[in-house]
């Protein structure tokens, strides 16, 4: 890993960069993330619902 | 300053974590905490009026949650002596995968997660008592008794067996009496189970400075012990069925797994020296996972059956 600009590029990067395997594990570990919350937000969605259950009753008129 | 100055090698830059997604699933110890699922599930469906399916699984999950996030932190203080033995080397945190800080907010993220989630889904008393379990086991357990007592796992035991109480308090708003006997169930297996582990593994618990009973008090005095809670955890263990909620079939099961669990504390007793001591203490060890995930599967699975039954 190196941090800063690289010598001999034209394009000057600032920062932490990553190397292939760490660039990699971070993809995986966002997916991950992004799934889990997706997975919360629907367990809510559900648990709303069967806890509203019968009291919603449609609205006529 | 040149543009040279600019690269720092691997050894001073700030550390990027490489860890995988399945490293942090192994902070959760996924094994333990399918234990946790299964007697959860127990107290949940001791409940004299079973929950909605859904609540019951959103319940589970954040009860298994809250387990996984108190082995997340037990890993991050136990880092240290975890790099120490063979069993626990692998781990994510010695082996050099994940760094104990990122296991730390792992674990605190969860833990507040999983209590909240319970709070809301089923109710506050079950969220409080899960909040409680997580403390006793990271704080009471792994920071105070685990490196300081040979009664460490007696006391710390609690934590492991409150599962079955919270997935009742999910269920039903309350405590009784049938929870608290799975709990005794669960409190009065883990002495047994881990000291007839720390018999094989006595040195490297040494090496580790844990003081685990046969360190501390020696081989015989462990010996005796694990006797001692055998003959004690089998009348617990068939106490479901003369309490009357748990059927005859459970009350024989129960029966014959407490004599057999028995029958292997007295061959830890009685074989002392060699190759026969490992393998018998390795026996009870083995054989005690199986007792007590056999209890709780006949009583997971007459419950649901009695639930089909009702419902059909």
């Amino acid at each position: 890993m190196t941090i800063g600009r690289p010598e001999n590029t034209s394009e000057p990067e600032e920062g932490v960069v990553l190397t292939a395997e760490q660039a990699k594990s971070r993809r995986a570990r966002n997916i991950a993330i992004g799934v889990a919350v997706a997975l919360f937000v629907a367990l809510f969605y559900f648990v709303t619902i069967v806890k509203l259950g019968g009291n919603v009753v449609p609205r006529t008129g | 300053m040149s543009d040279a100055s600019f690269i720092i090698d691997d050894a001073s830059a700030p550390r990027a974590p490489v860890a995988a997604p399945g490293d942090y699933f192994a902070l959760l110890k996924p094994r333990v905490m399918s234990l946790v699922v299964f007697t959860a599930l127990a107290g949940i469906l001791l409940a004299p009026v079973a929950p909605h399916p859904f609540i019951a699984f959103a319940s589970l999950l954040a009860i298994a949650v809250g387990a996984g996030a108190s082995g997340a932190l037990n890993m991050w203080y136990d880092a240290d002596i975890d790099g120490l033995m063979t069993r626990t080397r692998g781990r994510p945190i010695p082996a050099g995968r994940l760094g104990r800080e990122e296991a730390l907010a792992f674990g605190l993220f969860l833990s507040i997660m999983a209590v909240f989630t319970l709070g809301l889904v089923a109710n506050w008393l079950a969220a409080a008592l899960l909040a409680f379990t997580i403390f006793f086991y990271v704080v009471v357990y792994t920071m105070w008794l685990k490196r300081s007592t040979p009664m460490n796992i007696v006391i710390g035991g609690a934590a492991g067996a409150l599962p079955p109480v919270v997935g009742f308090a999910a269920a039903t708003g309350a405590v009784d009496l049938s929870s608290l006997v799975l709990f005794g169930i669960i409190f009065m297996w883990t002495p047994p189970h881990f000291w007839a582990l720390a018999l094989v593994k006595r040195e490297e618990y040494g090496a580790a400075g844990i003081p685990m009973l046969p360190n501390v008090h020696g081989e015989t005095r462990t010996r005796l012990e694990i006797l001692a809670y055998s003959i004690a955890l089998a009348p617990i263990g068939v106490a479901p069925y003369l309490l009357g909620f748990a059927s005859p079939v459970y009350g024989v099961v129960s029966l014959l797994l407490g004599v057999a669990l028995i029958a292997c504390a007295v061959w830890v007793y009685r074989r002392r020296d060699g190759e026969p001591a490992r393998r018998a203490a390795m026996r009870l060890f083995f054989f005690s996972i199986v007792y007590l995930s056999l209890l709780f599967m006949v009583l997971v699975i007459e419950r649901l059956l009695a639930l089909s039954s009702w419902l059909a």
